[in-house]
């Protein structure tokens, strides 16, 4: 799908051709430069790092995965990057299920309770309880060092169910009313109609949501007293951005990690996103989101 | 981004459609009858958003008491009145969190605003397909990043033992350490939201562009209105409306500079530079222990930013633009 230049559009001239070349590659390395170089250094071996002073420009040293098994040596990562897909898989699966349930409730105006259950979500744009309400709620309510603590409170994006909840009611009505005089109930005509035909803006929903899971880490910071529970994200902060060895509960201390080992860590968050990146991505081209944006 | 929409169904929105007789409105009974398994599947969502949301909003008078989380909690501790609130207007370090707050605010309304607007004029301009798609995937990508994420990489590119300071040494230069110095600080923030925001801030903007009707250019060109006038003319205005739309949400934001990009940076450049409103809620309410004095500073903010919101979308309504929410 070759796009041409319409005929009444002049040719542009070579200054502005140069121009809009060099922005759109400074603009990409400005981006993928960084990774580029954090992910070189994470595949380069500890002498490597140590001749070079810092992050590895130039490949050409090999590459070793020895920063990788050190890292997976170290049980307080791996155990945090198994918190971290746990949490972020049950997050996920409880998120979406409940936002989708719920936005198709609103998506039907006139029915029981529809105007205030539809106004205590939209209110929760402009109204906020405030961080410390929250904070004395879920310790008072007895989730302090569970893992609910980091889920729940989370769980439900106000943005995302209006997401949902705008292209359900773009759906045309006809296929309602047929099932239903089909004898279809609710739960049938969610199920065997809605969803199939949203599965564009639930990919889109899903992702939000994984992504709000996998890179939460404050929650954690103000609920999890008991360092072995803690997410990839608090472990990254601790050791990377305060380059601080993490507080064990039998009061050892291991040591900071090395450079390598810490752009390991840094490669192992980012990987994720970049995995399920590409198959959702397409989505947001398309205009999924724009759609409820516009209200 | 908030989208707050009220709109009705398809069938009442239709307007010259004929209109679906309404049934008479059913007794309350024989709708619940009706509708119980809408309620069903509400329930859920309504469990977290009040367990979660709405029940601890209640928290908030705390602001209002000498709270003693241990003693009295919040059916016994006493009411103070507006003391705490006397007390933060008195407190400099408030002010300053204030002050910063704005600050970052105006700095970005200048220099980070524009940005996805230029990105997406220039994705826009691609006629190749396929670059386009490629720039889009790339530009997007770091707003799936966490600013934990975005912090470390800054730090390795700008800080102190960064690929930055690396490279000057190298070459007989003084090394460079931007991440803790408090002078650009607010350069810093802001390169840093536009390194991780601007990209997927420009669909928007896109979608607003792809809206325009290409006739109109066409037309234009055989008037000899040349690409600067067409700009000026045709695609300036056509985005007009989106632009004037996140110009207001953000000034009715205008308190809200986000949290965890501070708080990460707060050790490294200092309080004097970093701290926010959100920055000193935390410090002075749960670090401190001062639940009542922070929950105040909270609740001052959430005041002022709900009157902020409001503000900023009846001034969209008297400029005639849609703003976030419809009359």
């Amino acid at each position: 799908m070759k796009a041409t230049r319409p005929a009444w559009e002049e040719k542009p001239t070579i200054g502005g051709q140069a121009l809009k070349g060099t922005s759109i590659v400074v603009i990409a390395l400005l981006i993928l430069f960084p990774l580029y170089t954090i992910a070189l250094t994470s595949l380069s071996s500890g002498e490597t790092v140590n001749r070079v002073g810092g992050l590895v420009i130039w490949p050409g040293d090999g590459v070793t995965f020895s920063a990788y098994e050190q890292m997976f040596r170290n049980p307080v990562v791996l155990r945090s990057l198994v918190v971290s897909l746990a949490v972020t898989a049950v997050g996920t699966v409880i998120s979406v299920v409940v936002s989708i349930l719920g936005a198709y409730s609103l998506s039907r105006p006139g029915s029981f309770g529809h105007k205030s259950i539809l106004f205590s979500v939209l209110l929760m744009f402009v109204i906020f309880p405030g961080l410390i309400p929250v904070y004395l709620w879920v310790s008072a309510i007895g989730l302090r060092d569970n893992y609910l603590a980091i889920i729940l409170p989370m769980a439900v994006s106000a943005f995302n169910v209006v997401v949902l909840r705008a292209f359900f009611m773009s759906i045309p009505q006809e296929l309602f009313d047929s099932a239903r005089i089909d004898g279809a109930g609710e739960f049938r005509v969610l199920w065997q109609i809605v969803t199939p035909l949203s599965k564009a803006v639930i990919a889109v929903v899903t992702l939000f949501y994984a992504v709000g899971y996998w890179n939460n880490w404050f929650n954690a910071f103000l609920y999890l007293d008991d360092t072995s529970k803690w997410p990839l994200a608090l472990v990254l902060r601790t050791y990377v951005v305060e380059s601080a060895p993490l507080p064990q509960a039998s009061g050892l201390q291991d040591a900071p990690p090395t450079l390598a080992v810490k752009m390991a860590i840094v490669m192992v968050a980012i990987i994720p996103a970049l995995i399920i990146y590409p198959f959702v991505q397409k989505h947001f081209k398309k205009g999924v989101i724009i759609g409820a944006v516009k209200g | 981004m908030t989208a707050v929409s009220t709109k009705a169904s398809p069938v009442e929105q239709a307007g010259d459609a004929p209109r679906r007789t309404v049934k008479p409105k059913a007794h309350w009974r024989e709708r619940l009858r009706r509708d119980w398994p809408l309620l069903l599947m509400a329930a859920p969502m309504m469990i977290l958003v009040w367990g979660f949301w709405w029940i601890p909003s209640l928290g908030n008078v705390i602001a209002f008491q000498d709270y003693k989380p241990f003693t009295g909690g919040i059916f016994g501790s006493r009411l103070v009145g507006f003391t705490h609130f006397q007390m933060l207007f008195a407190d400099a370090e408030f002010t300053r969190a204030m002050v910063n707050t704005l600050s970052i605010t105006a700095f970005q309304l200048v220099f980070y605003f524009p940005v996805p607007i230029a990105l997406a004029l220039l994705m826009h301009s691609l006629v190749s397909e396929r670059l386009r798609s490629m720039l889009q995937s790339v530009v997007y990508l770091p707003y799936f990043f966490s600013w934990v994420l975005v912090v470390a990489i800054f730090q390795q590119m700008l800080g102190g033992a960064g690929l930055l300071s690396q490279v000057l040494r190298a070459n007989g230069f003084e090394a460079v350490d931007w991440m803790t110095d408090p002078d650009t600080f607010i350069l810093l923030v802001t390169s840093q939201a536009i390194w991780k925001e601007a990209g997927f801030g420009a669909i928007i903007f896109l979608a607003a562009l792809a809206a325009i009707d290409p006739n109109q250019y066409e037309a234009a060109a055989v008037d000899g209105a040349g690409r600067w006038r067409r700009l000026w003319h045709i695609t300036l205005p056509g985005i007009r409306p989106v632009i004037v739309l996140l110009l207001i949400l953000r000034l009715g934001d205008a308190l809200n500079v986000g949290f965890e990009q501070f708080f990460l940076q707060r050790s490294a450049v200092g309080s004097q530079a970093s701290e926010v409103f959100d920055t000193f809620v935390y410090y002075s309410g749960i670090r401190t222990g001062d639940f009542d004095y922070g929950a105040a500073a909270g609740l001052f903010k959430g005041v002022v930013g709900l009157v902020l919101i409001l503000a900023a979308n009846r001034f969209a309504h008297l400029l005639g633009e849609q703003g976030v929410y419809s009359k």
